[in-house]
């Protein structure tokens, strides 16, 4: 199973993620990236890793556990 | 084994790349380059790398690494000179021409040369290099004249000033961002500029540049002249598109492409990023745009394209870009300009943060302009997706800010 992990730290919120994969991540209110859940499916991952790639800092990062 | 051979080593190639993978292509993926360096990102270069909170090796998009793992071929330093589209092959300067099944070209853009002499202490910044040594040249301090207002002329004025130097702004416009986001928001970005202790002259173009580093002197139209150090030229890009003229394929301000990003006479050969001018079959226009995300997406849809021929993707994003200016966080969504009716939610001055919404046919959101609010840019992006009213969208930001300011 991967998992997906998010560096909070560097998020910028460009919420690009967010529109690549809606069900995966969020934004808060203070603009930083919430993940809605951790665990990518086979079947989901390459679609995640294209949003994880999308973000301009490169804070996603879809690894295996 | 297929192949298929990625020219163009910068954000679009390499993501191009990475989405193959993704995607299931199980064949031979090359990526060339005419830059040795390792791929690296662009963004960075006005900003972090200019600062100093950045560097070389934090802006990598590819280590030699993760190209191995992912079974992708560098080819880096060869600049690619021709296509022979009849024999599917790439030439390549210092290598024997590849053979491709499928060819991506991504070769972006470059920095539209200064028209007043190039000489050291005359900048452009567009590639790692450009940055490198402006900063160079910026920590020996001194008065920088940037030429140009647009995003990356304003990113540079802003990161100069952060290091604490005198900065003089010169734009032919008498409203730099009027045109892309209407003459008041544009006045709000003017604004901006001059409490960060910029010093604009606007309305006004450049005649010539004489002198050397150190000690030029800038010549204006209106006959005024600004000594300078250091002197910055941001006034555009060119796509990269002269080594295609040969082929046959059609150019035209870029690479010519169908809604599929295909290029038009060619159905084996893709563009995506910069140098790519692909009809937009949501707009039901050719479009070519110069944004990170633009080419991302772009490099996806590709990717696709290319793995699983039986389904294609038509390509219609919705335009983002953002912008890093002094303390302002810039998110540009969708079609700002060639309309004027617009409503501001927050205000520019209060609070720092505010979005504007624009509307072209006078009820649906057609794009947005927001700043520090990346909520309020979510709430757009969906909006703009799903075809949302104004007046829904307009509801629903001030509904937010009142609810963030409590
Ligand atoms: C200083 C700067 C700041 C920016 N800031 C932002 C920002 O804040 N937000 C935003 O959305 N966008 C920003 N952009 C724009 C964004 O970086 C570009 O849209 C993006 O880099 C486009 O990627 P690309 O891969 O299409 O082209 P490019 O990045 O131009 O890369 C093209 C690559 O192709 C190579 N190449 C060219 N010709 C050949 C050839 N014949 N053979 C082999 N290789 C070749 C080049 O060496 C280069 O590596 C900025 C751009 C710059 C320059
Ligand atoms: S794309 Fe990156 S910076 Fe933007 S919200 Fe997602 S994680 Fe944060």
């Amino acid at each position: 199973m991967a998992v997906v992990k998010a560096d909070l730290e560097a998020c910028q919120g460009y919420a690009n993620c967010v529109v690549g994969a809606e069900d995966y991540f969020d934004i808060d209110d203070d603009g930083v990236v919430v993940l809605l859940r951790a665990e990518v499916s086979e079947s989901d991952r390459g679609r995640v890793e294209e949003a994880a790639r999308s973000c301009p800092v490169s804070a996603l990062l879809v690894e295996d556990q | 084994m297929t192949s298929t051979v990625i020219v163009g080593s910068s954000v679009g190639g390499v993501r191009t790349a990475q989405a193959l993978r993704s995607e299931g292509y199980d064949g031979e993926v090359v990526l060339v380059g005419e830059e040795s360096e390792l791929p690296y990102d662009k963004p960075p270069l006005s900003k972090g790398l200019l600062a100093g909170t950045a560097t070389a090796d934090s802006v990598r998009l590819l280590t030699q690494d993760a190209a191995d793992r992912a079974g992708i071929r560098l080819l880096l330093g060869h600049r690619a000179t021709r296509v022979d589209v009849a024999a599917n092959l790439v030439e390549l300067q210092g290598h024997d021409p590849l053979r491709y099944d499928h060819l991506v070209v991504a070769t972006g853009a470059r920095a539209r040369p200064s028209p007043w002499g190039e000489r050291p202490g005359i900048h452009v910044v567009r590639v790692l290099r450009d940055a490198q040594l402006l900063r160079q040249d910026l920590l020996d301090g001194g008065h920088v004249v940037v030429v140009g207002a647009g995003f990356i002329g304003a990113e540079v004025a802003s990161t100069a000033r952060l290091l604490d130097l005198e900065v003089t702004l010169v734009d032919p416009l008498p409203v730099p961002m009027s045109r892309v986001l209407n003459p008041e928001v544009g006045g709000w970005f003017v604004d901006l500029h001059r409490r960060h202790g910029v010093r604009s002259i606007f309305g006004v173009g450049v005649e010539a540049i004489d002198g050397e580093l150190g000690d030029f002197t800038v010549r204006l139209t209106d006959g005024s002249e600004l000594a300078a150090a250091v002197v910055v030229v941001g006034i555009g890009a060119e796509p990269n598109d002269g080594w295609l003229r040969s082929s046959g394929l059609v150019v035209d301000n870029g690479l010519v492409c169908d809604q599929y990003c295909r290029a038009v006479d060619a159905d084996n050969v893709f563009g995506v990023g910069d140098v790519a001018r692909w009809f937009h079959p949501g707009y039901g226009a050719e479009m070519r745009v110069e944004h990170w995300t633009n080419a991302v997406d772009q490099a996806v849809c590709v990717a696709h394209n290319i793995a699983h021929p039986d389904d294609l993707r038509v390509y219609a994003p919705v335009e983002y870009v953002w912008s890093d200016q002094h303390d302002w966080k810039v998110q540009v969504v969708g079609r700002t300009s060639g309309t004027t009716e617009h409503v501001v939610v927050g205000d520019p001055a209060e609070d720092n943060r505010f979005a504007v919404l624009y509307t072209r046919d006078g009820t649906t959101l057609s794009g947005a302009a927001v700043v520090n609010w990346p909520r309020a840019l979510i709430g757009c992006r969906r909006a703009l997706r799903d075809g949302s009213r104004l007046a829904q969208v307009h509801d629903a930001l001030t509904a937010q800010a009142s609810k963030v300011q409590e």
